[in-house]
């Protein structure tokens, strides 16, 4: 196993192998610590393990010893109930202490329910109500363009969040201004609380919507980390527009039971259940090891 | 008014506004505008022309403009929003309260043609809720300018106030009351000073409490409060005056529930001073298009209301003292 701190800018090459160790490493660490705060999301943290390790061990120019580095690429989270996974890649790529975790959702810890602005290093935006991050981002990129500066500024989404109409005016901004600085990672897992993203408010031709609001979209598997970091690149070299990556995944990835239910979007496991979903994580380290 | 008072020269607090970004923006290179299609009537065009590579045109889209300037903010820049009060705070209320406040961004929102004195537009445009909005969120500061010379002193005094301000303004004409008066955020200014009544007031009411204590002169002495700063409000010197006159008007273009007299109300149970206060404000009501003035004396926002809430007031006290 790898350690549980890897200082990933300067990067160090990671092979893919050891990517895929930490995002189940990850993974344990999500269970782990929703079973200790007793209250909080399992299914988006678990489906976006893959894509958030990418991120912070390959993608992202960051420094976690000096959180506010000039040149830093900013991610922002606009579906800020994910954060446990947010929490814990912070954790693990050495922006604090992974003792912290436990402290998920208690009273006086760093660690909001839902993400708030520098109340731990490497958050770099207030989430919770949802939709509100794109446009956060889009400024942010908007800045950097007037500022000529080269940082960019990724921010991941949800599927169901889309039905927010802040982000339409966000996309429609961002496509008009061209902030080519900007990109867009969605976790498409098709749930939100209250069922099936289709049944509740179809958002297909969502791929066509998006282009249609004049961005760059990509369409991949968001759990082959490969894919992802390949994307970002794609997204990186286009220059006249922004790029949106739909990021195909299975909520609740790597625990069988919560693969795929509605249900276990908005809760955490119990003591028993936890047990079973990390025998689980050991499973899906054994599949992707040999498959 | 007698006739030897030479009239004051008159304008508008978004004209003041308008020149004091622009001023402001001289100063501080960092300082950026947003506009939700409203740029000549908010009085961002003069900072559009003169700084076109600093301004954001946002199209129709409140809740954008705020999510835009918020990331603007975090890029390090002192983003100034502009729009009506009726669509931004109104529309944008929640990116204000979750992304702005909650994490102290330094954003700056100009909210203009509120309240009744909008007329013709009528009740949807006639914002009579926005302070309110704005005076509940922490870490917001909410500054309701009397006239333009204010405005313009306001303005550039919100863009070097680190962290979330909210500046009200209006279409409508008014005289330079203030004049000759030094402008700090946060400190009331005592504009005349009596003993039987303390009348407070903001915006393009303050002009009208002015005129109000100027009609009662010689049987009742008012002090006139403009307090241009509502949050945070300035309970001291609030607390001198009323202590001294006990009768207390509060005057407002805005609801009664939420605004200026609601924080006054709040600030003065605290304290061990028996007061009767009369609130000149909108009765739980929407308004409706036509004439500012005559809207404004439909809904009760004239000098001679204030006169009678004066005198209510008054008549309060003697009777309670007897």
């Amino acid at each position: 196993m790898v350690s549980t701190t890897i200082q990933p800018y300067p990067p160090r090459l990671l092979t893919l192998g050891e990517l895929q160790q930490i995002a189940i490493l990850a993974r344990k660490h999500v269970i782990e610590m929703l079973l200790e705060a007793g209250s909080g999301h399992s299914a988006g943290p678990l489906g976006m393990a893959d894509v958030f390790t990418a991120m912070y061990f390959q993608v992202l120019k960051h420094s976690p010893r000096n959180p506010d580095w000039e040149e830093r690429d900013r991610l922002i989270l606009s579906n800020g109930h994910i954060c446990p996974i947010w929490y814990t890649v912070l954790a693990l790529s050495g922006y604090f202490d992974v003792e912290e975790l436990k402290t998920l959702r208690k009273l006086g810890s760093k660690l909001q329910g839902h993400p708030h602005l520098s109340s731990a290093p490497g958050i770099e935006n207030t989430a919770g109500p949802l939709g509100q991050g794109l446009s956060q981002a889009a400024g942010i990129a908007l800045g950097n363009l007037m500022d000529g500066k080269r940082n960019h500024t990724y921010c991941i989404m949800s599927d169901g969040e889309q039905q927010e109409g802040q982000n339409w005016e966000a996309y429609m901004f961002a496509g008009a201004r061209r902030l080519h600085n900007l990109t867009v990672l969605i976790d498409r897992n098709n749930i939100q609380i209250d069922g099936f993203t289709e049944d509740i408010m179809p958002l297909q031709p969502f791929k066509h919507k998006l282009e249609a609001f004049r961005w760059n979209v990509l369409d991949i598997d968001g759990h082959n980390i490969e894919q992802i970091i390949d994307a970002c690149n794609q997204a990186k070299s286009t220059q006249e527009q922004p790029t949106a990556i739909i990021c195909n995944t299975i909520p609740g990835k790597g625990v069988e039971f919560m693969e795929d239910m509605v249900e276990w979007h908005g809760q955490p496991p119990d003591k028993k259940q936890a047990r079973q979903a990390l025998k689980d994580l050991r499973t899906l380290q054994g599949r992707i090891w040999w498959e | 008014m007698s006739s030897k008072q030479k009239k004051q020269p008159t304008g508008t607090t978004r004209d003041g506004f308008g020149e004091g970004l622009v001023a402001a923006a001289q100063e501080n290179d960092q300082i950026v505008g947003l506009c939700a299609d409203l740029t000549e009537s908010t009085r961002m065009e003069q900072f559009r022309e003169t700084f076109p590579k600093r301004f954001v045109q946002v199209g129709v889209a409140e809740e954008n403009m705020v999510g835009l300037a918020a990331g603007l903010a975090l890029s390090g820049k002192v983003p100034f929003t502009s729009s009506y009060a009726a669509f931004s705070p109104a529309n944008s209320w929640g990116p204000i309260r979750s992304t702005v406040c909650y994490s102290r961004l330094n954003v700056k929102f100009h909210g203009g043609h509120s309240g009744l004195s909008v007329g013709p537009d009528g009740a949807t445009h006639q914002a009579l809720e926005d302070i309110a909005l704005m005076r509940v969120l922490p870490h917001m500061t909410v500054v309701v300018p009397a006239d333009k010379g204010q405005a313009f002193a306001a303005t550039k005094a919100i863009a070097a106030e680190p962290g979330p301000c909210y500046i009200r303004t209006s279409k409508f004409e008014v005289e330079e009351v203030t004049k000759g008066h030094s402008f700090e955020l946060g400190k009331a200014q005592v504009l005349s000073k009596g003993k039987d009544v303390t009348i407070v007031a903001c915006g393009i009411m303050v002009e009208r409490a002015v005129a109000a204590a100027k009609k009662l002169s010689g049987e009742i002495s008012a002090t006139v409060i403009n307090m241009h700063t509502i949050k945070p409000l300035d309970v001291k010197t609030l607390m001198i005056n009323v202590s001294k006159t006990q009768a207390v008007v509060v005057a407002e273009d805005h609801q009664r529930a939420g605004g200026l007299g609601s924080a006054i109300a709040e600030a003065v149970v605290l304290e061990d001073v028996q007061v009767f206060m009369e609130h000149v404000a909108v009765e739980d009501t929407f308004g409706e298009s036509g004439p500012p003035e005559e809207v404004l004396k439909k809904y009760g926002l004239t000098r001679d209301h204030i006169i009678a809430a004066v005198e209510k007031s008054i008549s309060r006290k003697k009777h309670n003292s007897r």
